[in-house]
């Protein structure tokens, strides 16, 4: 359910990949929420820094204390502002992922996504815009609404609206059950089962998990796949890179430190556009030159979905692959093994920091163990698979940031509807969060009324003495 | 003949559960009013089953207590078994439901409206409302004598068009042995009101010195029964007992038989009947499956040998009907007293009335009950209290009473009628209210009695009262929140006798009683109040400390929603000229013409996007008017 007052938030800038991205925010709750994900780089933060300055500083992810993104942000004072209400701008890097990455923060601070044109129509109903530009608004409102619908119904294929309408049933058929029971003591209606009920609650819960949990998923079919290659120098980065694009694209000399600049290229592996960029080497910098590269590395890291460690067989494990083991350690790394065609390899993985990641042995140069790295690629970005008993959600793809956020709200209501049952709370408190879900969920493929509910109940249980 | 008898302020048509309640209101709320019945002998007629209340029903009884209206008075005054639903599930859907005396309840109803100052009873068959430029001027009868008022209720039940079939036979009536209506339906519908057709039912009435009751189970009352009015201090009435039997695969087979009779069947029936009461045939035919119906035998007064035999209603010949009843345990030998019918009647749409019950198209015209569209006693009773308070508003010149859907049944109901309509007799239940855990039966008082009080139903020695109950409620909180308990060894053991954990500290009374084991009458024994308190106290008490966080929630929602039902839409607004709305928008908005935009978004099929662009429209037609 929205309401009208509501801190709202929204990507501000145009889909696909701009230089630059805004993620916006208004109403009574805006500021607070960017506090608790921003970090300024002068201790001088937020609004207290004084209203429309722009502040320099980082978003942070408060559940994992993880850099997100460098940003820019601005704090807007009420009421001089677009919608006269406290307004705060996050300019970041653009690319949709850090885009979303901090849309979705700032929806966990609980922010709502604002409906299509609902700046503009806030900016108007609290006298912003002037009388004679409402006939504007209402296009405005009308065009960004057409056109999300548009994007929403193209994201909701047939399948996953299916899935979706199934899960909407068997919450209903859980409301039908309760309120027959509440509202009908008299008519032989049977009493629910708890434990037949909690056993139903979990498994629509499962199957909305894996709806849930797919949006990563689907998010890296739709805007692509960040994969960073890196190493000490030398270690045939480049090579690899190569190996997997199947061209000469990066410099690759005998020298160590060739590549400076990260190099980005496009690949598809299995059916999923990864983004693959090619890395300094890291190690002690002997240059200036260098020095940058190897900090440019560790972002690429940062902002990688998946990192390639490159080691080589051919030299013994030392200080500094030590020291790249350390910089992956919190990411979802795939450990890489190159130059495995050498005679005598020098190189023993039996160290201790090899369990932690999933290790390939592959020669960029002959090609051999290329095919068991994309399987093991593919594997690390789109995590495990629909547990059993699940198929039917598997291999569906929840790609719409609002779906994802009912979803979430529909699991979280089933969850604590099913907390309810075993602690033997009140079956109305049961339905009242049953309903909560069925809400969450009819915003996503239309919603099931109280009439709906009576007829299902009229329908399947003889009512009236 | 032409006669103008005399001018009232408010006329009320009809003297059924809603009639009464709005001449009621009317007349203590200062206005001259005059009450039309077709017959003054049935008077607050128990059309169907003899009993008040039973789960939303009772709520509403008790809204209409603690805002001043009569029936939960006289309901516990007639009642002959009280009985509260629902107890083994949690409070919110508690329900009280009484069986009454069918006469005394009548009675009792009369008398009270005979004594009522500004009160004219009269009977007469109410035949046509005259307006003037859209305007309620008066109404005149079958003998061509006019009244004149300033505002007219109209509360005409199954009465309008009223057809009765019983099998294949039917014939005009109102109710049994009663007159119809048949000119006041067709004024209305020359007023430019759009009429549809429902139906409803009744089971026969069997002589009790026919039944064998040794092949039942009785079913008895509370005791002691709890009233429903807040002002009721006893039930004095002896209480009886009903008596439970079932229908068996003879009497199934013996409907089977009729079926080529019925008119539900054979399509004379063209009204649409309520789902949730469907005729004993309607179940036969629906759940084949089922082996048993439950029949329930219930008194129809102390000094009366009538049973009703609820569960049976019917429209299948008489015939069958000798037959179906005989073939059910107890009931081999019933004389049928009064047979069942199905009886269809003309109502207005609902749509075309106001939240305040007053008509879209005639200024000064209220409609309540069945002539809305809903089935019921309870839900009529509520809407003529409503109708009648608002006509009393309206010539007063003041703003019109309306409850929120989050303050009272009673708003769920009128917001249900007059924002989605209605197709089948609307009937209510706790599932329509989405606020179920705010609307209890035991907080009508708490949510209502205030708003009675100010528009002057509820008098001040009634409101001290409550005043009384609500700070002895307030002061038990503030103890529980702050008072606590020190871990001693007579409590822990008495805790986990429980089953629920001993305390190590000191712990607030608060959150021992937050715990799903711990019930009040622990803490009143571990750690009592400074004052007795009643049981009703207790018992809100309990209910507030366990279900707060809930509670609170639903406070939360329905305060943000309530920004939404403020934001008022001009009576008049043209939708057809708002761009951007599609033209099936238009049409369902220019229908319902909803007064807020809270009741826009309840329409059904109306887009958030659609409200956006109506919340913009509406507050640039606000800022053109606001201009000079």
């Amino acid at each position: 359910m929205n309401f009208p007052d509501d801190t709202i938030a929204a990507v501000s800038t145009p889909q696909g990949e701009g230089g630059i991205g805004i993620v916006r925010l208004s109403g009574k709750d805006s500021f607070r929420m960017v506090l608790h994900i921003f970090n300024a780089s002068r201790s001088r933060t937020g609004p207290d820094a004084g209203s429309r300055k722009i502040i320099h500083g980082f978003i942070t992810d408060p559940s994992t204390s993880e850099k997100v993104d460098e940003v820019l942000v601005t704090f807007m004072q009420a009421p001089r502002t677009y919608t006269r209400e406290d307004v705060v701008e996050i300019n970041c890097h653009g690319g949709m992922m850090p885009l979303r990455r901090i849309l979705f923060l700032v929806l966990a601070q609980g922010a709502r996504l604002a409906e299509p044109g609902e700046f503009t129509r806030r900016a108007f109903l609290n006298g912003r815009i002037d009388l004679s530009q409402a006939e504007a608004v209402i296009d405005i409102i009308r065009a960004k609404t057409e056109q999300s619908e548009k994007v929403a119904l193209q994201q909701l294929e047939g399948r996953l609206s299916a899935e979706i309408t199934g899960l909407r049933n068997s919450v209903t058929e859980l409301c039908v059950l309760v309120e027959a029971y509440i509202d009908f003591p008299e008519d032989e209606v049977e009493v629910p089962e708890r434990d037949d009920m909690t056993a139903s609650i979990k498994a629509v819960e499962d199957r909305i998990h894996v709806l849930s949990k797919s949006f990563d998923e689907g998010r890296l079919y739709r805007d692509g796949a960040a994969m960073a290659i890196v190493g000490k120098p030398n270690v045939g980065k480049s090579s690899l890179m190569n190996a997997l694009l199947k061209k000469e694209r990066a410099i690759v000399t005998e020298l160590p430190g060739t590549t400076r600049d990260i190099i980005e290229e496009g690949l598809n592996i299995r059916g999923l556009p990864v983004r693959i960029m090619d890395t300094a080497g890291i190690r002690e910098a002997h240059d200036l030159a260098e020095a940058e590269g190897v900090k440019r590395s560790l972002g690429a890291i940062e902002g990688a979905d998946i990192v390639l460690a490159v080691f080589d067989a051919g030299r013994t494990f030392d200080h500094a692959d030590r020291h790249v083991i350390e910089k992956v350690r919190n990411k979802r790394t795939i450990l890489v093994i190159n130059k495995c065609d050498i005679i005598n390899p020098e190189f023993d993985c039996s160290e201790s920091e090899f369990d932690s990641h999933p290790c390939v042995k592959i020669s960029a140069k002959t090609g051999d163990g290329l095919d068991d790295l994309k399987e093991k690629i593919v594997a690390g970005l789109i995590s495990d698979s629909a547990p059993a008993g699940q198929e039917a959600a598997a291999g569906l793809l929840v790609t719409n940031i609002r779906h994802k956020g009912l979803l979430d709200s529909a699991l979280a209501s089933m969850l604590q509807a099913r907390e309810t049952l075993v602690k033997n709370e009140p079956l109305e408190v049961t339905a009242l969060l049953l309903r909560e879900s069925l809400n969450s969920l009819g915003e996503i493929v239309g919603a099931v009324t109280t009439d709906d509910i009576l007829d299902r109940i009229f329908a399947g249980f003889c009512i009236g003495k | 003949m032409q006669f103008k008898e005399q001018d009232f302020d408010v006329i009320v048509v009809g003297a059924g559960h809603a009639g009464c309640e709005a001449a009621l209101a009317a007349a203590r709320l200062g206005l001259s009013t005059c009450l039309f019945t077709i017959n003054l002998d049935t008077i607050a007629q128990l059309s169907c089953n003899p009993a008040i209340g039973g789960l939303a029903k009772g709520h509403l009884v008790r809204e209409i207590d603690a805002l001043g209206g009569e029936m939960a008075h006289i309901t516990d005054k007639a009642g002959i078994q009280f009985r509260m639903l629902n107890l083994s599930k949690g409070p919110a859907v508690w329900s009280l439901r009484a069986q009454a005396d069918r006469a005394m309840y009548r009675g009792i109803m009369k008398a009270t409206l005979e004594t009522q100052q500004n009160l004219v009873l009269k009977q007469a068959m109410i035949e046509k409302i005259v307006t003037e430029d859209g305007r309620i001027r008066g109404v005149t009868n079958s003998l061509g004598i006019s009244y004149g008022a300033m505002a007219v209720i109209i509360t005409t039940g199954t009465f309008l068009k009223g057809l009765i079939h019983i099998g294949l036979d039917n014939f005009q009536a109102g109710r049994a042995g009663e007159f119809a209506s048949v000119g006041l339906s067709d004024s209305l519908a020359l007023q430019g009101f759009k009429l549809g057709r429902l139906k409803t039912g009744t089971p026969p009435r069997l002589d009790a010195r026919s039944i064998d009751f040794s092949k039942t189970v009785p079913q008895y009352g509370d005791e002691p029964p709890s009233p429903f009015s807040y002002s009721t201090q006893k039930i004095t009435n002896p209480q009886l007992p009903c008596y439970i039997t079932y229908t068996n695969p003879a009497t199934h087979e013996i409907i089977r038989s009729g079926l080529d009779r019925s008119p539900l069947y054979s399509g004379k029936i063209q009204g649409i009947g309520p789902r949730y009461c469907p005729s004993i045939e309607d179940k036969i035919v629906r759940f084949s499956e089922k082996e048993r119906h439950q029949v329930f035998l219930e008194p129809e007064g102390l000094e009366t040998a009538e049973y009703y035999a609820n569960g049976i209603s019917t429209s299948l010949p008489y015939d069958i009907q000798v037959r179906l009843v005989r073939s059910i345990a107890g009931l081999e030998d019933a004389v049928i007293m009064r047979p069942a019918y199905a009886i269809e009647y003309d109502f207005v749409y609902p749509t075309q009335v106001k939240h305040s019950l007053e008509t879209k198209a005639v200024e000064g015209l209220f409609l309540a009950g069945q002539i809305n569209g809903t089935s019921g006693y309870e839900e009529a009773a509520a809407q003529g209290l409503m109708a009648g308070i608002n006509a009393a508003m309206k010539l007063k010149g003041m703003e019109p009473f309306i409850l929120g859907r989050e303050e009272a049944y009673i708003g769920v109901l009128i917001d249900d009628l007059v924002t989605k309509g209605t197709r089948e007799p609307y009937r209510m239940f706790t599932s329509r209210a989405e606020y179920r855990l705010l609307l209890r039966n035991d907080n009508a008082d708490f949510r209502l009695m205030e708003k009675g009080h100010e528009i002057g139903l509820i008098s001040g020695s009634m409101i001290e009262k409550f005043r009384e109950r609500k700070a002895l409620l307030d002061e038990e909180l503030i103890r529980l929140r702050t008072e606590r308990i020190k871990p001693g060894l007579e409590l822990n053991d008495s805790l986990e006798a429980l089953g629920t954990t001993a305390i190590t500290e000191d712990t607030l009374l608060e959150k021992l009683l937050k715990r799903p084991e711990v019930k009040y009458p622990f803490i009143r024994e571990k750690a009592p109040a400074s004052s007795v308190l009643s049981q009703e106290i207790e018992q809100l008490v309990e209910i507030n400390v366990k279900y707060e966080g809930y509670i609170q929630r639903q406070v939360e929602v329905a305060a943000k929603l309530k920004k939404y039902e403020l934001k008022k839409i001009p009576e008049k607004f043209d939708y057809k000229a708002t761009p951007g709305l599609s033209r099936e928008i238009v049409e369902k908005l220019t229908e319902v013409r909803p007064e807020t935009i809270g009741q826009a978004l309840r329409i059904p099929g109306i887009t958030p996007a659609a409200v956006s662009i109506i919340l913009v429209a509406v507050e640039g037609f606000w800022r053109r008017t606001a201009k000079p």
